[in-house]
């Protein structure tokens, strides 16, 4: 029962930091229809600079400036790559992701040399005992930054101008045009948005407690698993990408439990199979609602 | 108010769905544009509302002008500030959020909170019926209450020039005729309206003005009870019309003296 409740807590931990990637992949989904493979470099550029400032301005200080380098990254994607390729197709803007995620990955994994660091030094590799129960420190504050970043997010997202605008967006892009809504800042905040999430992810990721994959191409793979999460919660669902997050980190750490670690990366894909084969358009994706 | 001066529109390279169409909508009339389909009607609110770019469109001569400043080159959001809104054809209402929300939506392109909250007011006197629905889903509304929320959602950002595609399409005659009195309301209430209609009777019946365009030039234009009354305008676009609205009020009035009479048998015991 104890070592349940440590899976429990560790995957819902692990969950949590994969429902912000896979938030961010979704809201970029929504307002732009491109599938942003650009993700995982992302990650990589907020935790390449916590791990190259954090001598000089502190943890704290370089962590708030990864965040805003990933934010700006993502925001300097679309500005300067996706924005004047809006004839393509969004196959083709997707692929054009991919390019840019290959070349933003290699340079950081070249800079950051051999070492492969980690980068949760207020809490990394120091775990929490409580009776019997071990839970690790990063999987318990990532879990509670989570929660408190996706209630505020679900919540501009439902109740917000930027909310309202960004589902009329996403929804019909021409009536949310004729409403007077700007589509190009709907776009830039949800990459702006997307962005930051990375950054807030990886400061979890590049950890010893979360997978010992340090910042590097580990850490990059491990980015990719928010596809399977926000896929299986349906690409066009904001509550379908926590839900998916959560999904993906309790497989994760359950099946590395019961059945072997090796075996825990391909349960969460078969886990997705399975839900598709049963629910096509995911667990909340988008069913055409009509009136009969 | 607003007016258009040679104006040509192509989509792609080889298609011209304008050219060189002059128009001038007066600042407290109605105006209506008549034609069949492909005739150019729909690509003549586009290029006013500046969509025309989501189509693959451009306006390739010309000039649209409204109070005297050029918005053809505009973002739709910049022609909406200005006061020009669109109600597409098909209504396009946002299905999956409530009907408040889509208001909501609507009030993002006003120009102060005063404007929207004093626009919201307007909205409820017109269509009662969408502050009754403001928690249901758009998608789950009836066709004429789509039509009632996606001019009410244009209406949010108080427009002084509404533009609205085939509003009467698909719907009941009763409901085109409640459609028609609201357009009516509204220009009444000082703002003016560009009514892009195939139903001619009643675009007719609701315009001071109109315009027929055919493969995307006027062919004819003037007062509309003037064209209401021409040979051309009463054989191409009022036959139909006129007999099927007129056929449907007297089956109307036939069925509600029907329905005051009738007891329905298994009632009388």
């Amino acid at each position: 029962m104890n070592t349940f409740l440590q899976l429990l807590v560790n995957g819902l931990g692990k969950g949590a930091v994969y429902a912000l990637l896979a938030l961010g992949f979704v809201i970029i989904f929504k307002a732009t229809e491109v599938v942003n493979f650009a993700h995982g470099s992302l990650v990589l550029i907020g935790g390449y600079l916590v791990y190259e400032l954090k001598d000089a301005l502190g943890w704290a200080g370089a962590a708030v400036v990864g965040i805003v380098a990933a934010a700006l990254s993502a925001l300097a994607i679309e500005r300067l790559l996706l924005r004047n390729a809006t004839s393509a197709d969004h196959n083709s803007l997707a692929l054009l992701t991919i390019g840019i995620d290959v070349i933003i990955t290699e340079e950081v994994v070249r800079r950051v040399g051999a070492d492969i660091p980690f980068i949760g030094d207020p809490y990394d590799s120091q775990p929490i005992r409580i009776g019997d129960l071990t839970i690790f420190r990063t999987q318990a504050i990532a879990l509670v930054v989570g929660a408190v970043l996706i209630t505020a997010f679900l919540l501009a997202f439902r109740y917000s101008n930027w909310g309202v605008a960004m589902r009329a967006q996403a929804e019909n892009r021409e009536a949310a045009a004729l409403m007077g809504i700007r589509s190009s800042r709907v776009t830039a905040t949800a990459w702006l948005v997307a962005g930051a999430l990375a950054g807030v992810a990886v400061l979890f990721m590049a950890t010893q407690d979360f997978s010992g994959a340090g910042l590097g191409r580990g850490t990059h793979a491990i980015a990719l698993i928010a596809f399977p999460a926000a896929i299986l919660g349906g690409l066009d669902s904001t509550e379908g990408a926590v839900v998916g997050g959560l999904v993906v980190g309790l497989t994760e750490a359950l099946s590395a439990q019961y059945i072997s670690f090796e075996f825990s990366k391909s349960a969460v894909f078969l886990v997705m199979l399975v839900v598709l084969v049963i629910r096509p358009s995911g667990l909340f994706g988008t069913k055409e609602l009509s009136r009969v | 108010m607003l007016s258009a001066r040679g104006l040509s529109v192509r989509y792609g390279r080889s298609v011209e769905a304008l050219s060189g169409v002059d128009l001038e909508v007066p600042a407290d009339g109605v105006l209506a544009v008549l034609g069949g389909n492909g005739a150019g009607k729909s690509t003549l609110l586009r290029a006013v509302s500046g969509t025309l770019p989501l189509h693959r469109g451009a306006v390739s001569a010309g000039e649209i002008v409204f109070d005297g400043e050029r918005i053809d080159r505009l973002d739709p959001a910049l022609i909406v500030r200005a006061g020009v809104v669109a109600v597409p054809e098909g209504r396009q209402v946002f299905a999956r959020m409530t009907v408040e929300e889509n208001l909501r939506a609507g009030g993002l392109g006003a120009r102060s909170a005063e404007a929207r909250s004093s626009a919201r007011e307007r909205i409820e006197r017109l269509f009662p019926v969408l502050t009754e629905r403001a928690g249901q889903r758009a998608g789950l509304l009836s066709g004429g209450e789509q039509q009632m929320l996606a001019i009410g959602r244009a209406l949010m950002s108080d427009p002084r020039l509404l533009l609205l595609d085939e509003p009467s399409l698909g719907l009941a005659p009763q409901m085109v005729g409640r459609i028609a009195r609201v357009i009516r309301e509204i220009h009444e209430q000082g703002t003016a309206v560009v009514l892009v209609e195939q139903n001619a009777t009643m675009a007719l019946q609701v315009a001071d003005h109109a315009v027929v365009l055919e493969v995307g030039r006027v062919a004819l234009s003037g007062p509309a009870a003037e064209l209401a009354a021409s040979d051309d305008v009463q054989r191409l676009y009022l036959g139909g019309h006129a007999e099927s609205q007129a056929q449907a009020e007297s089956e109307e009035a036939e069925a509600r003296a029907h329905r005051s009479t009738r007891t329905l048998s298994r009632w009388t015991g």
